[in-house]
């Protein structure tokens, strides 16, 4: 059995057919191709695949690809802008945010809504937000100063 | 020297990451992909009665199903095992379990179906009987009389026994000493997390009879030379194994994996690509483990706090089966770092090689380093608060001097170069110790438990000289190469066999190169991970890239050589009379900085090729293969400040300094961030990481939720300087950095926990020092 849902992804609406136990995960990176949200976990525990849908940050490892039917998603692949790189990802580059770059889709898409929607957040309110996202390499310090200067350029930080 | 060594240089690769175009392998999708899943047993001992796969054969888009007697019968090879001391006892590693199980997770058939979801699907329908047995995880109990037995092979569950150093002094030192400190310790089992899952790609190519197996691997040309001796039987060079971006390693990803057998054997018999990529929860039971030694040590020492003599006993924990480095973890990698920073005239160390019931044990970042450090620090503080010593003034009386390199340790190694006594000089200015002792001091004055934790550490790594690590045991040598390719139009590739996965080799080598060659870094490409591309090597793990880039260097040096000789040619000048002016990239004639040649045009001199020296090759390319001299040896000094929750037993760290002598550096912000790693990892051993098992093998920790990972909100931002004493054989004076900050900083917040907890009468808890580990303790102490 399958259902047929629409869903809208980096500005592009995808109309396919999918089984409902298909991880929206799995839609976005094996059905559409779409490679750069990873998979770090069998579900919830690392944050590898944070998405935005609809506005917020979600883990799309513990969605299903039914729950995104009508809805609007950014993927990593989506975040830069006529090609200049969101300040998120560009004060990843600039502070050394990442070492071997598999959480770091996850968290840049936290990160990016952490501080959207605190545009004043503070360091601790960073390291708490990144609750949810693990890190093996760097010891998180240089994301946490990552995102404090994309907050900045963002227009808000503490 | 130099426009980029030393220098802040962003990364090159970075901007595939932070736009999600990194090149793991599970983003790797061939036509007519097939998917592998492996059944995998839920017991630690069991013999297989049987195992029924015809449902799952009959699924509707199943492709096939084999079970590990089918891979027996098809003539693959086992596991090999690369580090075997004298008298090892080495029972054969299958990739998949024939009739007996010897550890949880271990596979027992695999599936092959049309898509990942019936693949997993199929696994359901495979019925297996066990006959299940009584296991044993522990590696005392393991040697125990009666315990039950991993392998007829390896009576009393023991593989091997390597005992290095003088067991008569360091008894008669015992005998003799003032004081001495007896401690028995557990250094827990970790389980690695890299956080991209281990992941195989295999396709056959019947047309040409070659494979290509994509790995997520730090050493691919390693798992080649395994895969084509040992296991797949498949000639070098018809095999082609590429390990593109790999998401971590830690170490986890140097062995040999049954996977890398299991799914180059399917694809060629199916004449199909099959993939296989690991959940995590397969993760947590199949990647090898870290640690795992229960160890009994001793220090003597006279009443001033004077070394007499160190005395270790070790019992490894090695798992089900021997993974490839695994006897060499707890022994020439540990032992022989017992000396530490110190003078220590008489040194003993041991290891009994135990098999038990759980997943293989192996390197993980630092790898035996950080066990030997942990002995000793723990031993010296424990010391230095029972002759009521600052662990610092008891460290300094004992440090090895800095006129004394090169330095000939009690077990084995020759220490390169260092100033140990200006190293703990700057981590106590740095970190403000006495300023937080007269802090501590007050703070308990009102009842808190704050503890200050002192460490310091060294690493023999640049792995390694070849004669030396095969002196100790070891299958192979652990040379590097690296290789420069000189385009016509000035553009360069640089081939390395060291491997990048996260490290940023292609920032770090191409920052070597061009200032080797005084060329802009934009003009280079960094290649590695892929046996069809670069030279043999031997990989990246044991803080060993630099033994690539001093490849480099010596290619590089071939390299001017030929330019200049070209450029002497055609400036009819003598080739000693020529200037290779490194920053600019231009050759001239000494005295004559016009007379000049830009090394673009000769490297299209090597194309157009008639204005070479007479009896000069074209082209404009060299290759070195380069094998150290020496280990190289940094060191460091870790401080750090925690405070505990008397109610809850929580520990909050409050600060961390580190300060670390890697050498000359060739990124500092790379450098910085690669300790910064290291600390939160071994701070994740110290307090929260535990691969904890039942005593019948179950894997209590088996997925994140279970297994206490290092988090952001529980870490604080670290004070990371330096010291810098080049080492003197490398060609670069660097000496490795990537296992430097997890070795120090294990026991220096252990020993924090441990001088917070001290006012109230307690010596030593073992890691993970959990909140409800310290709340018992305390508890316990009646205060
Ligand atoms: S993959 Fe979604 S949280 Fe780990
Ligand atoms: S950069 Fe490797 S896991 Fe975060």
């Amino acid at each position: 059995m399958t259902v047929n849902i629409s869903v809208t992804i980096n500005g592009t609406t995808y109309q396919k057919d999918v089984e409902p136990r298909t991880l929206l995960v799995h839609f976005i990176r094996d059905t559409l191709g779409l490679t750069g949200t990873n998979i770090g976990c069998d579900t919830v525990q690392c944050g590898a695949c944070t998405i935005h849908m609809d506005g917020m940050a979600i883990k799309s490892c513990a969605t299903l690809a039914v729950q995104a039917d009508g809805s609007q998603i950014t993927t990593i692949e989506g975040l830069a802008k006529d090609g200049e790189l969101h300040p998120m990802q560009q004060a990843f580059w600039d502070n050394h945010g990442l070492q071997c770059g598999y959480c770091t889709p996850g968290m840049i898409m936290a990160a990016t809504k952490l501080v959207e929607n605190n545009p004043g957040i503070t360091e601790e309110e960073i390291r708490h937000g990144l609750e949810g996202n693990l890190c093996r390499c760097t010891g998180y310090a240089n994301i946490v100063k990552s995102i404090k200067a994309a907050a900045q350029a963002m227009g808000g930080g503490a | 020297m130099g426009n980029y060594i030393g220098k802040v240089v962003k990364r090159v690769e970075d901007p595939r990451f932070i736009q999600g175009k990194g090149r793991y392998i599970a983003n790797l999708n061939l036509p007519g992909m097939s998917y592998a899943a492996i059944k995998r047993s839920p017991h630690a001992h069991a013999n297989i009665k049987s195992i029924n796969v015809e449902k799952a054969r009959n699924m509707e888009g199943v492709i096939a199903v084999m079970t590990g007697k089918d891979l027996a019968e098809s003539g693959l090879g086992t596991l090999p095992c690369g580090f075997t001391p004298p008298d090892i006892k080495l029972p054969p590693y299958p990739a998949l379990a024939i009739d007996k199980i010897r550890y949880m997770g271990h596979g027992v058939a695999v599936v092959v179906a049309e898509s990942r979801y019936l693949a997993q699907d199929a696994l359901d329908l495979i019925e297996v009987n066990y006959e299940v047995l009584d296991a044993v995880v522990d590696a005392k109990k393991a040697r125990e009389e009666g315990a039950p037995q991993v392998h007829e092979e390896t009576p009393n569950n023991t593989s091997f026994y390597w005992p290095i150093g003088d067991k008569e002094a360091v008894e008669k030192a015992i005998s003799e000493a003032d004081h001495v400190v007896d401690l028995n310790l557990i250094n827990q089992r970790l389980v690695p997390n890299a956080m991209e899952p281990r992941a195989v790609v295999a396709q056959w190519d019947d047309f040409s009879g070659e494979m290509t197996v994509w790995t997520t691997t730090q050493n691919p040309h390693v798992i080649r030379v395994l895969m084509s001796a040992f296991t797949l039987f498949i000639p070098e060079n018809k095999l082609r194994v590429i390990s593109p971006d790999v998401g971590g390693g830690f170490g986890s990803k140097i062995f040999h994996y049954p996977e890398e057998i299991i799914i180059p054997w399917l694809s060629k018999a199916l004449n199909r690509s099959v993939k296989w990529v690991s959940l995590r929860s397969e993760s947590f039971v199949t990647d090898a483990h870290g640690r795992d030694h229960v160890t009994n040590c001793k220090l003597a020492l006279k009443s001033d706090g004077t070394f007499t003599g160190l005395y270790v006993s070790i019992h490894a924990n090695m798992g089900g089966y021997l993974s490839l480095f695994a006897p060499m973890v707890p022994s020439a990698l540990c032992l022989t770092l017992l000396n530490g920073i110190y003078t220590i005239p008489a040194i003993y160390g041991e290891t009994y090689g135990v098999m038990t019931h759980t997943v293989p044990v192996d390197a993980y970042r630092g790898a035996g380093r950080p066990e030997a450090s942990y002995m000793v620090e723990r031993l010296i503080n424990i010391a230095a608060q029972e002759l009521n010593m600052d662990p610092l003034e008891i460290r300094r009386k004992n440090l090895i001097q800095p006129d004394a390199f090169p330095f000939q340790t009690q077990v084995a190694l020759v220490y390169d170069s260092g100033n140990y006594p200006g190293l703990l000089d700057k981590a106590e200015e740095v970190s403000g110790y006495q300023a937080m002792r007269a802090a501590q001091k007050q703070a308990r004055g009102e009842g808190k438990l704050v503890g200050i934790g002192v460490s310091t550490c060294i690493e023999a790594c640049g792995v390694a000289p070849s004669k030396a690590v095969i002196s100790l045991g070891a299958g192979v040598g652990l040379w590097e190469s690296g290789s420069i390719r000189v385009h016509p139009t000035g553009m360069i590739s640089v081939f390395t066999g060291n491997h990048s996965h996260g490290q940023g080799h292609e920032t770090t080598f191409a920052q070597v190169v061009a200032d080797e060659l005084g060329v802009p870094i934009e003009n280079i490409e960094v290649i590695h991970g892929d046996t069809g591309r670069s030279s043999m090597g031997l990989g990246t793990y044991g803080s060993r890239s630099n033994v690539g880039m001093a490849a480099l260097s010596k290619t590089a040096e071939k390299i001017r050589e030929k330019v200049i000789k070209i450029a002497a040619h055609q400036l009819e000048a003598s080739v000693e009379d020529m200037v290779y002016d490194q920053e600019k990239g231009e050759i001239h004639v000494k005295g004559s900085p016009d007379k000049k040649k830009a090394f673009g045009e000769i490297a299209f001199a090597c194309l157009t090729a008639h204005e070479l020296p007479d009896g000069m090759e074209p082209g404009l390319e060299e290759t070195s293969f380069y094998d150290p001299e020496n280990f190289v040896f940094p060191n460091s000094a870790h401080i750090c400040l925690v405070e505990i929750d008397r109610n809850t037993g929580e520990v909050e760290i409050k600060k961390y300094t580190a300060i670390d002598d890697v050498g000359k550096v060739i990124n500092p912000m790379i450098v910085e961030g690669q300790i910064q790693g290291g600390i939160a990892q071994g701070v994740g051993q110290a307090l929260w990481e535990h691969g904890a098992y039942d005593d019948q093998g179950q894997l209590l920790a088996g997925s994140m939720m279970d297994y206490a990972m290092p988090k952001a909100g529980k870490l604080v931002d670290y004070q990371v300087d330096r010291t810098e004493t080049p080492s003197p054989h490398n060609p670069l004076g660097v000496k490795g950095v990537g296992e430097m900050g997890t070795i120090a900083s294990t026991v220096s917040m252990a020993n924090a926990v441990m001088d917070a907890l001290s006012p109230l009468g307690i010596k030593h808890l073992d890691m993970p020092l959990t909140a409800e580990k310290i709340w018992n303790a305390i508890q316990n102490s009646g205060s």
